[in-house]
């Protein structure tokens, strides 16, 4: 088994087991867009229209908090050090976690999103393409947030510090999303567009990520 | 025999052992009359058969709230009166109540479709048995993310309590946030509003499903004790390897 | 070599800077006869205070994981294991390890895998006598074998003919 398969299997079971954060991130998803009716009230016509919006910001939120331990755990106990010396690259280290992160707490994401958004009372027939629209977009938040979460370790912060560096950055990935799901629900404007975009912020996040995150733990951790 | 006296893990596990072969058939026995008398209910006037969700969507109510009721005793136990059991009582009977809670969302919902034309709206008492099942959520969390059986025992006492008193409160305020739900029919200061024909086999449904309850409860109980024994025993293995080598 | 000073001379950061965790301000690190395009960081073993253990890992899970990733295949788990005479806890969670066992668990994970340069930051704490022995046999074995050691002590710890290189006051 070579070094990328056996670090994505490690952190996928490390995630799964015991005391790991495999489901805390849908948990907190589902938590937060439960939280959104109580505030803007229960009227379903206009939850079914900000619904998309909703879904969003809960999984972008869900996506970054999830990240906050993804590096720190492997710094305090002093595996990350050794992942330095091996023989995979950091850059692709990091982003092996980051496939793993995204695997057990992403994908759970998009896969309760339409039980959400039959709460939000959104068109079945949108739930589909609401889920697509997640399922292109929560790797660009992972890989993204892997910038932060590696900045934060570097810097000896927490929590919220991760928080305010990374949501600037999720703002196109955000927007594109939500456009591409209203697109598909209510839309004169097509689909396609917005979504194709979409997958191109993803794509380049796989590339910049890693890199960027890299540079940050190698500066960080003299 | 005392309650005192099933303190004792050995004992416990021992009456429960005898108990529950017996307590498994009383709930199948009790199923069964309740099923047949169920399914020869009348029809609603106006639901048709689909009334017939009650039966199960009603007691899964029940015993969701139920649930958090023995978690919040346990929690007691565990904090003012110090029972070695209680822990054990309170971890083992939070997935039961949660996946009650849950069974009744689901039932509530798909039983809504067909009545009221949605799966779901955020009227107080569906949002206040959500919020129920997110403190299950809370709670169960925290058991899972404790490496030790101990640790999260504490922390999951006080959350129970915690959520025990706060759930009424939620349920003020949701209900004063908005009421489409039907009101209650059962446990009214006028009696039950229920036609007799669908309260007898709703009772018999609501007993049976509270001896499952009991039932599932004293088995993971029992399967909790089992794995902090093997667990311990496993921690010995090791700790003599320190010793020998 | 043995490391010696007082705390905070920087024996540690002496061996993070030749691990290549550190980067070097001014100068330059040669191996000779070692692979002339691999980073040192590449060939060395580094034994920090830290055990990089997981805790809900397996004893052997846990090594498996460091000799896959550091290329040395599974099969190498179990020698290694026995070497440091933690077989009988292979299947154990790395949770209910003693520090003794985690340090020796940690030295496995030298022996699993073949690398030239091993870089120990006090690796005998944490140790008990027969196991310092054991540690001290493991490295003379890798010195025999051609190998190198760095060593960050505080006292002796059973390397006899080690030159001393001390850090502090000069």
């Amino acid at each position: 088994m070579n070094a990328f398969t056996t670090l994505l299997i490690r952190d996928m079971r490390l995630a799964t087991r015991v005391g790991g954060g495999a489901l805390m991130g849908a948990l907190f998803f589902l938590i937060v867009v439960v939280m959104m009716p109580f505030a803007i009230g229960p009227d379903l016509a206009l939850l079914a229209r900000i619904g998309p919006a909703i879904l969003w910001l809960g999984a972008l939120l869900a996506s970054l908090l999830a990240l906050d331990r993804l590096f720190a755990t492997d710094h305090e106990d002093g595996s990350l050090d050794l992942l330095m010396m091996g023989s995979l690259p950091l850059e692709l280290s990091v982003a092996t976690k980051a496939i793993a992160h995204w695997l057990t707490t992403g994908l759970p994401l998009v896969l309760i999103a339409p039980v959400l958004g039959l709460m939000l009372n959104v068109e079945l027939h949108a739930m589909g393409w609401l889920a697509l629209t997640l399922l292109a977009g929560t790797p660009a938040l992972t890989f993204i947030g892997l910038i932060g979460a590696a900045l934060s370790v570097a810097l000896r912060r927490g929590g919220l510090l991760l928080a305010v560096l990374v949501l600037p950055l999720t703002v196109p990935v955000l927007i594109f999303g939500v456009a591409a799901a209203n697109a598909a629900i209510v839309g004169p404007t097509p689909f396609g567009p917005p979504f194709t975009i979409l997958c191109a912020l993803s794509l380049m996040s796989f590339v910049v990520g890693p890199i960027a995150a890299a540079a940050a733990l190698r500066h960080g951790l003299e | 025999m005392a309650i005192v006296d099933l303190a004792n893990p050995t004992r416990f596990l021992n009456v429960v052992n005898r108990v529950l072969p017996w307590l498994a058939a009383i709930t199948l026995v009790l199923f069964a009359v309740g099923l047949y008398r169920a399914m020869n209910a009348p029809d609603d006037y106006q639901q048709g058969a689909t009334v017939k969700i009650m039966f199960l969507h009603v007691p899964a109510a029940w015993l969701g709230m139920f649930g958090w009721g023995l978690m919040t005793v346990a929690a007691l136990g565990t904090l003012v009166w110090r029972h070695p059991l209680a822990d054990v009582a309170g971890k083992a009977a939070a997935p039961i109540g949660a996946a009650f809670t849950f069974i009744c969302l689901i039932t509530g919902s798909l039983w809504g479709r067909p009545t009221w034309g949605t799966y779901w709206v955020w009227d107080a008492r569906l949002t206040s048995m959500l919020v129920l099942l997110l403190l299950y959520f809370a709670v169960l969390a925290l058991y899972w993310t404790a490496e030790e059986p101990g640790r999260g025992a504490r922390a999951a006492a006080i959350l129970s309590l915690v959520g025990a008193v706060n759930l009424p409160i939620i349920k003020f305020s949701v209900d004063w946030w908005n009421t489409l739900h039907q009101p209650a029919s059962v446990f009214r200061t006028g009696g039950p509003t229920i036609d007799p024909a669908l309260l007898a086999p709703l009772l018999i449904m609501a007993i049976a499903f509270t001896l499952l309850f009991v039932t599932l409860h004293l088995a993971a109980m029992r399967n909790e004790i089992l794995r902090r024994r093997v667990r311990a025993m496993r921690l010995m293995q090791a700790q003599e390897l320190a010793q020998v080598t | 070599m043995v490391v010696t000073g007082r705390n905070g001379a920087g024996k540690s950061s002496l061996l993070r800077v030749v691990a290549g965790l550190v980067r070097i301000a001014a100068g330059h690190l040669t191996l000779d006869g070692g692979e002339p395009d691999a980073p040192i960081a590449e060939q060395a073993h580094y034994l920090g205070h830290q055990d990089a253990l997981k805790p809900s890992l397996t004893v052997s899970e846990n090594l498996q994981f460091w000799t896959e990733f550091f290329g040395a295949g599974r099969h190498a788990v179990e020698a290694a294991l026995n070497t440091v005479d933690l077989s009988p806890l292979a299947g154990l969670p790395a949770a209910y390890l003693s520090a003794g066992q985690r340090r020796r668990l940690s030295i496995a994970r030298l022996v699993g895998v073949p690398r030239p340069i091993w870089l120990l930051d006090e690796p005998t704490s944490a140790l008990d006598a027969p196991s310092q022995k054991r540690l001290a046999e493991l490295m003379r074995d890798h010195l025999a074998g051609g190998g190198m050691i760095v060593a960050a002590a505080h006292g002796p710890i059973g390397l006899e003919r080690a030159r001393e290189l001390k850090l502090g006051d000069a």
